[in-house]
């Protein structure tokens, strides 16, 4: 299957042969070293393709502060410190959606892909495949970590300024700013801000000046940092459109955004997660009614509130009102490693020399460990663990 | 008046129903005239018997000596339990020639049914050999001169054996030499089947001695006794031997092995069913699989989240080698989640058993995966906080 490259986004082919001549690759990665089994030297997620199934791809420190500064699973984190690089596997879902980005018509509105399958099978990580793959390609990247976060455990709620009904939260929307900067630097001097706004009586932005400003003043006053989340996320919806550049709208849990909140407001009464300001921004952003870009989301159960543990289908996760505000979308189930890709997890853990057992080597051992696992990534990885 | 005997347990005390208690219309006439006898019997020290308790302040040192039954008072156990066998059978409406054991012990559950858990409480009717404990008889005459020539060894009866056993060995090695010697020897060694019978162990040896052995006198007895039956022996050396020796059941053929069964794509598949705590599972296991396995419908990574379970049920295929070679389909019902995966543990290593050699179903049984696990949760116990937990102790 050939990919049909966008023109003008990629420049040169690379040291290895063109994808069209997948199948003479095939036999040649089975005949060189086993170090082939689980890695490949193609760095860049653009050339992946499906001769690259199940190898893992290496990611630079670079782009690991900029794009991944909070993207990251936390196991992932820890591993990628252990082992002093950040290798990512690649896998069919996140091929298939690379394959669609690739082939996306900027003129229509915005598509929504959404991961979703069992606990542990790598939704997170293939969201940050295709991040990284349009950072690469010097995309905006709009990525929301694990939407769950903004609606639990959130200490401080303040009376939105804007909107007397909504709440603020200004702790987490700061750092999410902070993150955004060091994502997307260049950007931000680049995009002009249409419209001006108030902050207070001495603080205004002027219509015109950067976005990079409002981040700014998000970052330094915090009370006005979910304002100044608002206003981003607006301007960036209105502007994709023109062209200047593609906007990657990436929401990991989005199930979040319409399920049940656990915040309280000081007389004990539910909020619901529209009364918070960031949410029902957020919410707007995911409407496909922009161009110029995309929206990969993820669905999942682990940090949701109020959902059954087995549930893991867009429908039961979203709720009905999800479900319709989500409507039209492109599921992409992500299932556990095929055979291959066991193998080459386990050849990517026996070369960093983390599976110490000695049996770790033989059939055997491999034997046991997909049976304890299942193929499933995350529990693997979990057994693999240290104590 | 009623003369039926029944005895409690292994005690020492005895009791005698007495008054017209037992309702049976037959035998009567027998009984009366049995009554009669034993009223009329001198020395007849049962039918005023009550059982009493002695109450006293002073330790009670005739009490605690040991009760000794004398050989007549042992006999007329025997003839009264006779007597109340015959009775019992009248009663039951069955023979009483061939009135065995197991027909009084059925006789008696049901006419005295006990709710009680401890067997051994439990009302029974036993020859009077197996209740009251063997006791030497007298062994002086009426001089004090002692019967047996080892009386003064202190363990007559220990040393007389051994005696008894290295005379024989040592007529069996003459028999050897003459044999030699006349040139007619052979070489021959029947080896005695060790499986399937063991030397008795130390207490039952003592039960048969009606005396006290060290350790080391019964180790000298068993090395004695191995190296007579390492020779050559005769059959009344055989049968000398064979009176120490007890048989091992073994153990792995009490396991039925289910044949396999073919469903209707024409793979073989087994069932299997287990027990764990409260939680009972069934098991189909089919073969040539890939090591998937179903519980209740969801996958096992998803019914059992933690590893420790998902262990138990790798722990038959890894014995057997056969990670990936099975698809498992199971049901399983009641107890909490360690206890579901013990029961499916054992439900497919029983299911295993079909498609595997004799051999390996025994190693399996060594391993320990085929015996259900008796443990169950202990009751809680009246005056204590839980099973075993007793109540903070105040000091005041």
């Amino acid at each position: 299957m050939t990919f049909e490259l966008d023109p003008g986004r990629f420049l040169h082919i690379g040291t290895q042969a063109p994808q069209c001549l997948a199948a003479h690759l095939d036999n040649q990665v089975a005949t060189e070293s086993p170090r082939a089994i689980s890695r490949t030297s193609e760095n860049d997620p653009a050339k992946h393709g499906e001769q690259h199934e199940g190898q893992h791809y290496n990611i630079s420190f670079q782009d690991l502060k900029t794009v991944f500064s909070h993207g990251l699973p936390p196991r992932f984190v820890m591993q990628v410190k252990t082992f002093n690089e950040a290798c990512l596997m690649v896998r069919r879902p996140a091929l298939e959606l690379l394959h669609y980005l690739k082939n996306t018509n900027f003129a229509h509105p915005a598509v929504r892909y959404v991961f979703y399958g069992e606990k542990g099978t790598g939704k997170t990580l293939s969201l940050c495949h295709s991040i990284h793959f349009c950072a690469k390609q010097d995309w905006l990247i709009l990525h929301i970590p694990d939407a769950h976060l903004w609606v639990k455990n959130c200490r401080d709620l303040l009376q939105s300024t804007y909107n007397k009904q909504r709440f603020d939260q200004p702790l987490e929307a700061s750092t999410w700013l902070k993150n955004f900067k060091t994502a997307n630097e260049h950007f931000l001097s680049q995009i002009k801000v249409q419209e001006k706004y108030v902050w207070n009586k001495r603080e205004s932005t002027e219509k015109g000046s950067p976005l990079g400003e409002v981040v700014e003043q998000g970052i330094m006053r915090v009370r006005n940092a979910t304002d100044a989340v608002g206003i981003v996320l607006k301007e960036l919806k209105r502007q994709s459109s023109s062209g200047i550049f593609r906007l990657l709208v990436a929401v990991d849990g989005v199930n979040a955004l319409w399920g049940r909140t656990t915040l309280k407001r000081e007389d004990k009464s539910p909020i619901a997660p529209e009364e918070l300001a960031f949410i029902y921004n957020l919410r707007k952003m995911v409407k496909n009614d922009w161009q110029g870009g995309a929206i990969v989301l993820t669905v999942s159960q682990t940090g949701s509130l109020f959902k059954p543990r087995k549930a893991y289908l867009p429908q039961e996760l979203l709720g009905k009102e999800g479900f319709d505000a989500l409507d039209p979308f492109i599921p992409i189930l992500v299932s556990n490693y095929n055979p291959k890709e066991f193998e080459s997890c386990i050849h990517y853990y026996l070369e960093n020399n983390w599976l110490q057992h000695e049996k770790a080597h033989t059939e055997e051992g491999k034997k046991e460990l997909l049976f304890l696992s299942n193929r499933n990534p995350g529990q693997l990885e979990r057994l693999c663990a240290y104590l | 008046m009623a003369a039926l005997r029944v005895s409690c347990g292994a005690a020492a005390s005895y009791r005698l129903f007495l008054g017209g208690r037992v309702s049976s219309a037959r035998g009567q006439g027998l009984w009366k005239a049995a009554a009669a006898k034993l009223q009329r019997s001198p020395g007849c020290q049962i039918l005023r018997l009550r059982h009493t308790t002695v109450v006293t302040t002073r330790k009670n040192v005739a009490a605690l000596r040991r009760e000794t039954y004398t050989v007549d008072f042992i006999k007329k156990q025997i003839e009264e339990f006779n007597i109340g066998k015959r009775h019992l059978a009248n009663m039951m409406g069955e023979d009483p020639e061939t009135f065995t054991q197991e027909d009084i012990d059925r006789a008696i559950a049901y006419l005295f049914p006990s709710g009680l858990f401890e067997k051994r409480a439990r009302p029974i009717m036993k020859h009077p050999e197996e209740i009251f404990p063997k006791q030497r008889a007298i062994q002086w005459g009426e001089d004090g001169r002692p019967f047996h020539f080892l009386f003064y060894t202190g363990r007559q009866s220990y040393y007389s054996l051994m005696h008894e056993a290295y005379g024989k060995l040592l007529d069996v090695e003459n028999r050897q030499d003459q044999l030699r010697a006349k040139g007619l020897f052979s070489e021959k060694t029947k080896a005695r089947d060790p499986i399937g019978s063991r030397w008795l162990i130390k207490e039952e040896l003592e039960e048969m001695l009606v005396e006290k052995l060290s350790d080391q006198d019964y180790a000298q007895f068993i090395r004695l006794l191995e190296r007579l039956s390492a020779l050559p022996c005769d059959a009344a050396e055989e049968e000398f031997v064979g009176r120490f020796r007890r048989s091992v059941t073994i153990q792995s053929k009490k396991q039925l092995i289910e044949p396999l069964q073919y469903d209707e794509k024409g793979m073989a598949f087994s069932t299997g069913q287990g027990n764990r705590k409260t939680a009972k599972a069934k098991v189909a296991v089919y073969d040539h699989g890939s090591g998937r396995i179903e519980v209740n419908g969801v996958d096992y990574l998803l019914y059992f989240p933690v590893t420790q379970d998902r262990e138990q049920l790798m722990f038959p295929f890894h014995f057997l080698d056969r990670l990936g070679e099975h698809d498992v389909t199971c049901t399983v019902s009641g107890g909490g989640r360690a206890a579901q995966a013990g029961a499916i543990r054992l439900a497919t290593a029983r299911a295993l058993c079909s498609f595997v050699t004799e051999d390996e179903v025994e190693w399996m049984r060594q391993a320990g995966l085929l015996t259900a696990d008796p443990r169950v949760r202990e009751r809680k116990k009246p005056g204590q906080e839980g099973a075993r937990r007793k109540f903070t102790w105040k000091k005041r």
